[in-house]
């Protein structure tokens, strides 16, 4: 298992496909209105920048990487934790997680 | 041959992220989700990062999509009656993610990243390797880490619950 299978290609593909990954996580949040589906691209664009990590951990033969990686996990999963309470709780109170509704603070 | 499986996992994670953004019903882009974060995992098993390919697919696959599982049910969003945004938004949002993806193509072109050998043997995912960095170089944010989910627990648990009326 210590053999490594990637001999043959290039770093640059991992930077080019988790920055391709990151702008569809941008695109999302920008394009829809579903807080939930914000929250979830989110997540991809916080996915990317682990795949990221983890290619350079590799190429790079340093484990630090990889530890990041872990404490991007614990982050995200604190987020997603609060973040839904939030959105549960908005739900109760307005009927909807469409966030053009949400706009009580424009006053 | 790693080269094929590098093109199908990365072809099939960029369509499921595609079809998480795009598609109509909330559940299937959960679903998609799950979907993308298995090809993701599979990078990282290419990677030789085994640990964290496995930690990954516990904590994303299995905690973090079931709880956005469970609250697209429980809101009861399991159908097709969001609002979309007017035409023009969409079409901008579109362009300026492309503007972002070109403008980092555009400094990496300019990166010089043929700095790194490729290494023969690898054994820096391997449990031991990323426990041991973890518990001597790491261990003072590792312990604070814990602080963090107490308090986003605490958090969750205060605003999730039902206020007295």
């Amino acid at each position: 298992m210590g053999e490594t299978t990637l001999q043959a290609i290039p770093q640059n593909w991992y930077l080019l496909l988790s920055t391709f990954l990151f702008c569809i996580g941008v695109i999302g949040v920008l394009f829809r209105r579903n807080a939930i589906i914000i929250l979830m691209c989110v997540e991809l664009m916080l996915n990317a920048v682990n795949l990221l990590l983890v290619s350079f951990s590799a190429y790079a033969n340093n484990a630090d990487g990889q530890v990041f990686v872990f404490f991007i996990m614990v982050v995200a999963a604190a987020e997603v934790a609060v973040g839904l309470a939030l959105l549960v709780s908005i739900y109760r109170n307005v009927m909807s997680t469409d966030i053009d509704v949400l706009s009580k603070l424009k006053g | 041959m790693s080269h094929y499986l590098f093109y199908i996992l990365s072809t099939l994670s960029i369509i499921s992220a595609l079809l998480v953004v795009f598609s109509r019903v909330p559940v299937y882009s959960v679903l998609w989700l799950v979907v993308c974060f298995f090809t993701i995992a599979g990078h990282y098993i290419m990677l030789n990062a085994q640990f964290l390919a496995i930690v990954h697919i516990i904590v994303y696959a299995g905690a973090i999509m079931v709880l956005f599982l469970f609250v697209v049910m429980l809101l009861n969003l399991n159908k097709e009656n969001e609002q979309h945004k007017i035409n023009w938004v969409k079409f901008a949002a579109v362009i300026s993610g492309g503007i972002l993806f070109l403008t980092l193509i555009a400094a990496m072109k300019s990166s010089d990243l043929g700095t790194y050998s490729l290494p023969i043997k690898s054994e820096i995912g391997f449990v031991q390797n990323v426990g041991m960095k973890l518990f001597t170089d790491y261990v003072l944010p590792f312990e604070l880490s814990s602080v963090l989910f107490l308090s986003a627990m605490i958090g969750a648990v205060v605003l999730a619950k039902k206020e007295k009326s």
